[in-house]
C-alpha cells in the first residue's frame, strides 16, 4: 500500500477512536450541569448522588479522550508535514487557541470536579462543573473552526516565497506540486477565517451530535436500571434528565441537519451531489431514501421521492439541483487543466474531482437513517412519558421501549462517525477545499513502512484501551450510584444544603 | 520588539512550563517502583492526581503554539522524528490511562500491570523528550527544503542518549522533591532520603553533559564564546539546584520545590539563549537551518496569536494558580482518590 492510503487510514483510525470520547464528554458535561444545578436548586440528595455517579462515568470518558487527543494534535506534523507547512499560518492558530482557551479550562477545573467534592463549597464546585462543560464546548468550537476552514477556506490569500520575500498570488492560483515548499496560505482576516461560510452550521451540528451522545448515554444506563429494577428511584430521575435533554437535542438536530445540508449545497455542491447520489443536474431533483450507487454506470438505484431534493435545497421543487456530471463546473476544471478543451476531455478530468461517491452516499444515508430512528424513539418515549406509561416497568410495551432506549446509546455514536465520514470523504480529493489535494499534503520524509509500523502500534494500544474502557464502564454500571445518605467526608457547606432538604421535606 | 522574537520566547515559556510541571509528574512515575506498599503507591499517584492532566496541556499548547508561530519547525521536527514521536505518544497514552485505571480494581495483578505501565510510560516519555532535545541541540541534517535528511539510527547518537538520561534523572529529582512536599510521615522521610542522591546523580550527568557539549559541538563552543554570560545562567542553575538541600535542612519543603522549578527554568533559559535564533539547527549544512525568521508564520498571524496569548495566558495562570491553591497541602487518600 502506498503512503497516502496508509496515512489517511491512520488518521481516520486515530480520529475515529478519539471521537468516541469527546462527544460523550461534551454531552455529559451539559448533563452534569443540569443534575448539579437541580440539586443546588432543590436540595434533593437524589440529584447529588446522580451528579456523583455520572461524574465517575465522565472521568472515564474524559481520560481516554485526553490521552487519544494528544495524538491528533501532533499527527498533523508527523503524517501531514506538507499540509502543516502550507496552512500552518491559519490552521495552527486555531489549534493553539484550542489549547489556550479550551484545554486549560477543561483540565484545570476537572480537578475540582473530580477531587474537589470535599475541598470546595457546593457553589464553587458547581461553577467548576460549568467551566469543564464550557471548556469542552470551546474545544469543539476551535477544532470545528479549523476543520470548517478546510471545507470552506476564507479570509486568506496565497503567497510565494521568492528570495525570502513573500509575493502575493492571484486569488485563482491553482497550486501545483512544484509550488509545494514555496507557496503557503496566509491569513488576511482572522474573523473571516474563523467565521468561514460553513463554521456556524457545522459547529451547531457537531455540538448537537455531541449532546445526543451524552444524553443517550444517560438514557441508556438509566433505562437499563429500570429494566433490571435496580436503583429505581435514581434511574427514574436520571432518565427524566437524560430524556428531556435528548428530546431537545434531537429536535434541534433535525433543524441543524437541514441547515447544514443546505449549506453544503451552496458551498460544496459536488459533495452534496455525492451524498445524495445525484448524477444529472435536474429540476424536481429526487431525494433517494436508501439504495446503492453504481459508480461504473454512474447511476443511483433505490426508492426516491421526486422533487424533494430540490425542495429541501431551494425550498422550490422546480429549481434544478446540480448533479455530478456537471460538477465541478467547466471553468473550474480549465483552471487546473488548461490542456482539456473538448467536452469529452473535461468529462474525463471531472471524474478526478469527485469523491468516492458510493461510500459518501452510504455514510450520509446511514447518518440520516439513524437520526430518523432516534427521532422516532424520542417521540415515542416522550408520548410514553406524557401518559405516565414510561414507569410501568412490568408492562410489555414499556419494557420493549426501555430495551430500545438501552440500545439507543449506539445511535449517536454511529451517526456521529458516519456523518464525519460523509463530511471528510466528501471533501476528497481535496484536503483544503479546491486549494490543496490530499495527495500533495503528506510528509515527504515519512515512508509507508514507518506509517504501517506506527499504525500497528496504535491499533494494539487502542484495542487494549477500548477493552479496558468497556470493562470499566460495565463495572461502574454494575456498581451503580451510591445510595447511602451522604458520608462523613462532606464538609459543612455541603451538609447545609442537605439539611435544607430535610427541612423542606418535613414542611 | 520583534514578533518573531516574542514568539520564540513564548514557545520557550510554554515548553518550560511543560518541563517544570509535567516534569514532576513524569518523575513521580519514574520513582514509583521504588516504593512497595500499595498505600504508598496510591499516595504517589494522588499527589499528582488533580494536576497531571492540566500539566500535560502545556505540551499540547506548546505544540499548538509551535504549529501556529513556526509551522516549518513543527512540520520538520515532527515528521523527521516520526517513530520516536509515535513512541512518545504511546508512552503518554499508557501513562495517562494507567493513572486513571490503576486503582479502579483491587486485584494485585491489575495494579501491578498498571504500575508497570505508569513507570515505563513515564520513563520512556522522559527519555524520548531528552533524546529529542539532545538532537535539536546537536543539530539534525536538513536538506535545502528544510526536510529531515537523517536516519532513525542517527537520532540515537550517544550525545542525545546522554541528554535523555540527564532528563530522566532531572525529572526523577524534581518528582522526588515534589513528593517530599506532598507527603507526610514515614513516606515523607523515605522520599526525603532519596533527594541528595538524586541531586548528586543529576548534577553529575548535567556537568558531564555540558562538558561533552563544549567538546563535541564546536558551534555551541563558538556561541558561548560570543555570549559568555550564558555561563552565568548555567552557574545560576547549578547553584539553584544546590540550594535545594539547604532548604530541606531548614525544613522548608515548598522553598526546595520552588528552587527545583527555578533551576529547571534557568536550564531551559540557558538552552534558549544558546540556541537563539535557530528553531531547528541543521548539522551538517548549517545554511539549511530553520530560524525564527524563515520558519515563522506571517507577521499578521504572529500578531493575532499574540492577542490570543495576551488574553489567554493570564486566564490560564490565574486558574492554574487557583487549582494548585485548592489542592495545596499534604495528599491524603479519600473515596475519590485514584
Amino acid at each position: 500500500m502506498d503512503a497516502e492510503i496508509l496515512a489517511r487510514v491512520q488518521f481516520a483510525f486515530t480520529v475515529m477512536f478519539h471521537y468516541i470520547y469527546p462527544p460523550l464528554s461534551i454531552g455529559l458535561g451539559i448533563a452534569l450541569v443540569l443534575m448539579e444545578g437541580i440539586w443546588l436548586k432543590t436540595g434533593n440528595i437524589l440529584f447529588h448522588n446522580m451528579a456523583r455517579f455520572w461524574t465517575r462515568i465522565f472521568a472515564l470518558t474524559f481520560a481516554i479522550g485526553v490521552a487519544t487527543g494528544i495524538v491528533m494534535e501532533f499527527e498533523f506534523g508527523t503524517n501531514w508535514a506538507t499540509y502543516s507547512r502550507f496552512v500552518g499560518d491559519i490552521f495552527g492558530s486555531a489549534l493553539a487557541a484550542e489549547g489556550i482557551f479550551a484545554f486549560f479550562l477543561e483540565s484545570g477545573f476537572l480537578a475540582v470536579l473530580l477531587f474537589g467534592w470535599n475541598k470546595v463549597g457546593p457553589r464553587v464546585h458547581f461553577f467548576s462543573t460549568c467551566m469543564v462543560a464550557l471548556g469542552a464546548h470551546f474545544s469543539a468550537v476551535w477544532i470545528v473552526v479549523a476543520n470548517s476552514w478546510m471545507q470552506t477556506p476564507a479570509g486568506y490569500h496565497l503567497e510565494r516565497m521568492v528570495d525570502g520575500k513573500p509575493v502575493r498570488l492571484p486569488l485563482d492560483h491553482a497550486v501545483t506540486p512544484a509550488d509545494l515548499g514555496s507557496v503557503r496560505a496566509v491569513v488576511d482576516d482572522f474573523w473571516a477565517m474563523v467565521l468561514n461560510p460553513s463554521t456556524i452550521d457545522r459547529l451547531t451540528h457537531v455540538v448537537l451530535g455531541a449532546w445526543l451522545a451524552g444524553a443517550f448515554l444517560v438514557v441508556s444506563i438509566s433505562a437499563f436500571y429500570l429494566l433490571r429494577r435496580r436503583h429505581e428511584e435514581f434511574a427514574r430521575a436520571s432518565l427524566k434528565v437524560g430524556l428531556g435533554f435528548a428530546i431537545v437535542a434531537t429536535l434541534l438536530q433535525m433543524v441543524s441537519g437541514d441547515l447544514t445540508a443546505v449549506g453544503v449545497s451552496r458551498n460544496q455542491p459536488v459533495k452534496l451531489a455525492a451524498m445524495e447520489g445525484l448524477w444529472d443536474t435536474q429540476p424536481y431533483a429526487p431525494l433517494t431514501l436508501a439504495g446503492w450507487v453504481d459508480a461504473k454506470a454512474e447511476q443511483t438505484h433505490g426508492p426516491a421521492i421526486p422533487g424533494l431534493l430540490s425542495f429541501l435545497t431551494w425550498h422550490d421543487a422546480a429549481k434544478p439541483v446540480a448533479g455530478l456530471r456537471q460538477l465541478p463546473p467547466d471553468d473550474f476544471l480549465r483552471r487546473f487543466h488548461p490542456e482539456a478543451t473538448t467536452p469529452e476531455q473535461l468529462a474525463t478530468v471531472r471524474r478526478n474531482y469527485w469523491p468516492n461517491v458510493p461510500a459518501v452516499f452510504q455514510f450520509y444515508h446511514l447518518m440520516i437513517t439513524v437520526g430518523v430512528l432516534l427521532l422516532g424513539l424520542v417521540l415515542v418515549s416522550a408520548f410514553f412519558w406524557w401518559r405516565g406509561w414510561l414507569w410501568r416497568t412490568d408492562w410489555r410495551p414499556t419494557r420493549l421501549l426501555l430495551g430500545a432506549l438501552v440500545l439507543s446509546v449506539l445511535g449517536p455514536q454511529i451517526a456521529n462517525q458516519a456523518g464525519w465520514f460523509a463530511a471528510e470523504m466528501g471533501r476528497q480529493p481535496w484536503i483544503v477545499w479546491e486549494l490543496l489535494k490530499t495527495s500533495q499534503a503528506l510528509s515527504k520524509v515519512v515512508t509507508a513502512h514507518q506509517i504501517l509500523a506506527s499504525m500497528l502500534m496504535f491499533t494494539a494500544v487502542y484495542a487494549l484501551l477500548f477493552v479496558m474502557f468497556i470493562f470499566l464502564l460495565t463495572r461502574k454500571i454494575q456498581h451503580g450510584p451510591d445510595t447511602e445518605e451522604e458520608s462523613e467526608e462532606l464538609p459543612d457547606s455541603w451538609k447545609a444544603i442537605l439539611r435544607l432538604d430535610d427541612q423542606s421535606s418535613r414542611a | 520588539m520583534d514578533l518573531n522574537l516574542i514568539w520564540f520566547v513564548l514557545v520557550g515559556v510554554l515548553l518550560t512550563g511543560y518541563a517544570v510541571l509535567d516534569g514532576f509528574d513524569l518523575g513521580v512515575g519514574i520513582l514509583q517502583p521504588f516504593v512497595r506498599k500499595d498505600e504508598h503507591r496510591r499516595l504517589f499517584l494522588n499527589a499528582i492526581g488533580p494536576v497531571w492532566d492540566g500539566n500535560e496541556v502545556w505540551l499540547v499548547t506548546g505544540g499548538g503554539a509551535l504549529f501556529a508561530a513556526f509551522p516549518e519547525a513543527y512540520a520538520t521536527v515532527f515528521s523527521g522524528f516520526y517513530l520516536p514521536f509515535m513512541l512518545l505518544l504511546c508512552a503518554l497514552i499508557f501513562r495517562a490511562v494507567a493513572i486513571e485505571f490503576r486503582s479502579k480494581e483491587p486485584w494485585p495483578w491489575w495494579r501491578a500491570m498498571w504500575d508497570w505501565a505508569f513507570c515505563l510510560g513515564s520513563f520512556v516519555s522522559a527519555l524520548l523528550i531528552g533524546v529529542a532535545m539532545g538532537n535539536i541541540v546537536r543539530g539534525i541534517p536538513l536538506d535545502a527544503h528544510h526536510e529531515f535528511a537523517g536516519t532513525l539510527l542517527g537520532l540515537l547518537n550517544p550525545y542525545a542518549l546522554l541528554m535523555g538520561i540527564t532528563v530522566v534523572l532531572l525529572f526523577a529529582m524534581h518528582g522526588a522533591i515534589y513528593l517530599v512536599m506532598k507527603t507526610e510521615g514515614e513516606l515523607h522521610d523515605l522520599v526525603r532520603g532519596w533527594v541528595p542522591r538524586l541531586i548528586g546523580l543529576f548534577l553529575a550527568a548535567y556537568i558531564l553533559f555540558n562538558f561533552y557539549t563544549l567538546i563535541d559541538l564546536p558551534h555551541i563552543y563558538v556561541t558561548v564564546r560570543t555570549r559568555p554570560w550564558i555561563l552565568l545562567v548555567i552557574a545560576a542553575a547549578v547553584l539553584t539546584i544546590l540550594n535545594i538541600p539547604r532548604e530541606f535542612s531548614k525544613g522548608r519543603d515548598f522553598a526546595a520545590f520552588a528552587s527545583s522549578c527555578a533551576g529547571m527554568a534557568l536550564m531551559m533559559a540557558a538552552f534558549g539563549l544558546t540556541y537563539f535564533p535557530n528553531m531547528v539547527l541543521s548539522s551538517p549544512a548549517p545554511e539549511n537551518s530553520l530560524t525564527i525568521w524563515n520558519a515563522a508564520s506571517s507577521p499578521k498571524t504572529l500578531g493575532i496569536m499574540l492577542i490570543i496569548a495576551v488574553i489567554g495566558v493570564p486566564l490560564v495562570l490565574t486558574y492554574t494558580a487557583c487549582i494548585y491553591y485548592i489542592f495545596r497541602g499534604k495528599t491524603t487518600l479519600t473515596k475519590h482518590s485514584y
